[in-house]
């Protein structure tokens, strides 16, 4: 599909950006003590994995990360049928009493994090929730903000985000694309 | 709220599904193995539904695990058995579900004593019908559940040789194994006494072993049925004694194997008759994890066969995070 493409991030700049995310979250938290870092499935999950080895790059400390799959917590179950593909939660730590930071690559309506609050609700109590997104693309449909954000973009109608991670994707990159359907 | 998804409207047997149905099931089971080690059980994705749960005949792992995985997505449930319901009256199974449906549900699983008796419903229903057993027909739930545990110890079906050893003629178990396995490119043999091997046997695709001995040097596993103790009286086998020396599966046989066996059996047990007591406990028995493996394949297909239509998906696909 040739169409229009503007880069926001290439990947030097995407590890920039998430390596002021780890260090905000890590000021945010007055260090790293009962922090953890919880991925979403999927590319949440290899932002978080960074974010964790750059905290422990500045920091010397391995934060407990995790990741959730919000697809069973969706509430679009009946108007849009099952997502085939459920990924795998996986969240070996207790939550009660600590600040778990959620990580996503894009906030967009803001229905997905809804879906991962209910979640982490399922697995405990943490002490606070924290959100940071890589891309924040505005649009919420709940009231629902981010506490870290890489990037705040702003998407045109007819247009989409798509975000690219080396483990999944063979590169790093945020790039704003036409859907063609505008 | 009934629809169609990646399977269509209902689950009736292993035959009707592709290969990559019944790899997409298997595929969505994975995850919601997790779900039960949670201290929290439960997901809230069924949310809203109510399933019916049509027992006609005994059972209690199946009926269990289904309750399970019902109740673990979130869905209400109702369990009607035939006796203490109005099926003892004389009610027929279509005005006893349509009376159900009157009530707004939105699936049933239904266990029946007679073959086809999950299509007859579904054809005559709104709501999505699993079947958890029909006769000697199909009982597709437990051949993805005997997959899901096969896959998990080899991590793959293709070229995997699978003995289903006992009383085929009479086994929905076993034809669903035959079926599914079949389409996941395993390679099936069956093993009994004539008396209880469907003539057509050889129209299924499989190899037939008259001698236990001969299918425990060839098997990477042996899927070993319940032996029915009512086949006995009608005359199919002399005796379980005599069942149990020619083709019982004991240890000293599976010592002669030129590699360990993985073990199966769907339950109830009848040890000391088709399985014996240290194989059924021992090293290579995978009975249990079968169990277990039944919730979150039971989840999957639950979860499958709810919700919406394709087409919506489709469209709904990339928007809303």
């Amino acid at each position: 599909m040739p169409s229009r493409q503007t880069t926001v991030l290439d990947a030097r700049a995407m590890d920039r950006v998430l390596r002021r995310m780890a260090d905000e979250i890590v000021e945010n938290n007055n260090g790293t003590d009962d922090l953890i870092i919880v991925g979403i499935q999927r590319r949440g999950v290899q932002l978080a994995g960074r974010i964790v080895r750059y905290i422990n790059d500045r920091e010397k400390v391995d934060v407990p990360s995790g990741a959730l799959d919000i697809t069973l917590y969706r509430d679009d179950l009946q108007t849009v049928g099952p997502r085939p593909v459920v990924g795998p939660t996986d969240l070996p730590w207790a939550i009660d009493g600590k600040h778990v930071i959620i990580v996503d690559d894009v906030l967009y309506t803001g229905r997905t994090v809804r879906a991962a609050l209910d979640e982490l609700a399922d697995f405990g109590r943490p002490k606070r929730i924290g959100l940071a997104v890589l891309i924040d693309r505005g649009g919420r449909e709940l009231p629902i903000q981010p506490d870290v954000v890489g990037k705040a973009v702003e998407i045109a109608r007819g247009e989409r985000i798509d975000v690219f991670v080396e483990e999944l994707d063979g590169k790093d990159a945020v790039v704003v694309a036409a859907t063609g359907d505008a | 709220m009934s629809g169609v998804g990646a399977l269509g409207k209902d689950l009736l047997g292993l035959e009707d599904l592709s290969g990559d149905q019944i790899r997409l099931i298997l595929d969505t089971a994975e995850p919601f193995k997790e779900i039960s080690e949670r201290a929290i059980k439960k997901v809230p994705t069924l949310r809203g539904s109510t399933i019916v749960n049509l027992f006609f005949e005994a059972s209690t792992r199946t009926r269990v695990s289904f309750e399970f995985a019902e109740k673990r997505l979130s869905a209400d449930t109702v369990n009607v058995a035939s006796s203490g319901s109005s099926v003892s009256k004389g009610e027929t199974l279509v005005d006893t579900a349509r009376n159900l449906e009157a009530m707004r549900i939105d699936m049933v699983v239904i266990r029946h004593g007679a073959s086809g008796a999950a299509r007859f419903l579904a054809e005559r229903i709104e709501s999505n019908v699993i079947n958890a057993g029909d006769g000697t027909h199909e009982h597709p739930t437990q051949g993805l559940l005997d997959m899901l545990t096969l896959r998990d110890n080899f991590g793959h079906l293709d070229g995997l040789k699978i003995c289903i050893c006992g009383d085929v003629l009479h086994s929905r178990v076993a034809r669903s194994n035959i079926w599914g396995l079949r389409k996941m490119g395993a390679e099936v043999a069956v093993c009994g006494p004539r008396s209880l091997l469907p003539n057509a046997i050889g129209e299924m695709g499989v190899t037939v072993f008259e001698h236990i001995e001969d299918a425990i040097q060839w098997a990477d596993a042996l899927n070993i049925l319940r032996l029915q103790l009512e086949r006995m009286q009608a005359g199919y086998i002399p005796s379980l004694r005599e069942y149990n020396r020619v083709f019982g599966v004991s240890r000293e046989r599976l010592e002669r194997a030129p590699k360990d066996l993985l073990i199966l059996h769907p339950g109830p047990m009848n040890r000391g008759v088709e399985i014996d007591s240290d194989v059924a406990d021992g090293p290579h028995s995978v009975i249990l994890n079968q169990v277990t493996n039944g919730v979150a394949v039971r989840m999957a297909v639950l979860y499958l066969l709810a919700g919406g239509k394709p087409e919506l998906a489709e469209a709904a696909k990339g928007g809303g995070r």
